[in-house]
């Protein structure tokens, strides 16, 4: 904890340094970003974006999430699946998240449904990929054990298989929520009237640095926090039985 | 033969298994294995390794369909397996793998269990914090919690060092004397036959048959050496 903050505090001292050389304009110093970011608070325009951008990072996640694994799950158990699926998830991996977004936009207009969707479509490969790796896996000895106690299917899945995807489950929840952050960005910035992004695409235009690091680094903390009390708990739970150095 | 009522005895007889190897090869893993054991008897099937006994164990729990012949198991069907290796659920309690395997069984029953495999004080514990003997005890404890009408063994105590492997044995022993129940143990080592068997069933090297069958009278308490060395002399007849 403490190396963490060291750390943490040279990249304050660096920024600090950096922004004296870069001049107030180019990279404003940590302080005078602070202070942007109490301001906006006070105003209530930074809770009014920050929860704009939250609501749909979580739609889009959860979305992609539920879907991705499911289908995740289905490949890396039959291989019929997996042949027929795998073309179609080779095309989405490799398709820019801006041409979908900007398709998204073009079929169904600027509205929110198709921005969800389109960050949603742009994680959904990924939860896919990680979880069918999960699911093949899967220790078939353990399926054999099952089997021969003749478990029901829901203490299967519940004690059997979702433990054993559990790191999976947290691996693409992790990557997933910075990855679909990110992509929320851009598609507030094209076609959404609120949210961090739109408040980066003026700030852009007014070439305003300081605004533009003030709502970056909220969000930040926004997603710092759910990492810490909803990610990290999460993981510790799922791993628990492991033994640990006294 | 019970055909028409209710099955009570296992009756195996399997023509024939086999599998394609890697190459193409065709081989032949069992051929005729043949016998029956009444209920409440203790069976052991012995032959060298690799002749294909755990091949016969996972046809006759149903865990490879894949051969020709018959399997009738006794009426129920519940069945207990001890496999090779422990396969406990890392992330449930020892405890909890046993609930789970058995949730017909009371807590008090499987208690009683612990008490009797000496697992009382690690009930709580996650199977990565068992030694790998008190992982095989827990194995047998969640085979004997099921309640079985079939408990199947597969070299239950292979690599454990020859004490606890003895004691492990005399444990086995008083569960399955404390309530009979048809047994089928396999294993590479005689005087373990000898020491848990009604009847030993010889297998011939690959593909495997049945070559012969010995008797142990003794009860099962009073096998001391002599009756391990005069089952040695019967099974060594039987191997001419």
């Amino acid at each position: 904890m403490a190396l963490r903050l060291v750390s943490l505090a040279l990249f304050f001292a660096l920024w600090h340094v950096g922004a004296q050389f870069a001049g107030a304009r180019m990279l404003p110093e940590p302080l005078v970003v602070l202070r942007a970011i109490v301001e906006e608070a006070r105003s209530g325009a930074l809770f009014l974006h920050l929860g704009a951008t939250l609501a749909r990072v979580l739609t889009a996640f959860v979305l992609a999430m539920i879907v991705g694994c499911a289908l995740g799950l289905l490949m890396g158990r039959s291989r019929a699946a997996d042949r027929i699926a795998d073309p179609w998830l080779v095309i989405l991996l490799n398709l820019p998240a801006l041409v979908i977004i900007v398709l998204a936009y073009i079929w169904a207009g600027l509205t929110e449904t198709a921005a969800v969707a389109a960050v949603a479509l742009n994680k959904l490969p990924n939860a896919t990929v990680t979880l069918r790796e999960g699911a093949r896996a899967l220790d078939r000895q353990l399926d054999e054990m099952a089997q021969v106690y003749c478990m029901p299917f829901p203490t299967r899945l519940r004690h059997v298989v979702a433990p054993q995807l559990g790191p999976y489950f947290a691996a693409a929840a992790r990557s997933g929520l910075s990855l679909v952050w990110k992509i929320v960005l851009i598609v507030e910035l094209l076609g959404r009237p609120n949210g961090v992004g739109f408040e980066i695409g003026t700030a852009f235009q007014l070439f305003d640095v300081t605004r533009i690091l003030a709502y970056a680094f909220a969000f930040v903390a926004v997603m710092l926090a759910i990492e810490m009390f909803v990610v990290q708990p999460f993981e510790r739970h799922v791993t628990r039985w492991r033994p640990k150095n006294a | 033969m019970s055909r028409a009522g209710v099955q009570k005895t296992l009756d195996v007889s399997i023509r024939q298994k086999g599998f394609l190897a890697a190459s193409g090869e065709k081989l032949e893993v069992l051929n005729n294995v043949v016998f029956r054991l009444e209920p409440g008897e203790v069976g052991a099937i012995v032959g060298p390794s690799g002749c294909g006994k755990t091949t016969l164990l996972r046809i006759i729990a149903g865990l490879d369909a894949d051969y020709d012949g018959d399997v009738m198991r006794p009426a129920g069907g519940k069945l207990g397996f001890v496999f090779q290796e422990p396969r406990l659920l890392p992330w449930r309690s020892v405890f909890d793998n046993v609930r789970l395997a058995a949730p017909a069984a009371s807590a008090h029953e499987i208690d009683g269990l612990f008490a009797l495999l000496g697992l009382s004080e690690h009930r709580g514990h996650y199977p990565g914090e068992l030694s790998g003997g008190l992982a095989r005890r827990v194995s047998l404890a969640r085979a004997f919690a099921a309640a079985p009408d079939l408990l199947v063994l597969d070299e239950p105590f292979v690599s454990l060092d020859a004490a606890l492997a003895a004691h492990l044995r005399s444990e086995l022993a008083a569960l399955v004397a404390r309530k009979p129940v048809t047994t089928l143990l396999v294993t590479h080592d005689v005087d373990e036959a000898v020491a848990l068997a009604d009847r030993i069933f010889l297998l011939s090297p690959r593909p495997a048959r049945i070559v012969g069958e010995v008797s142990i009278e003794a009860p099962r308490g009073a096998r001391n050496d002599g009756v391990v060395k005069e089952a040695r002399v019967k099974i060594a007849r039987v191997l001419e």
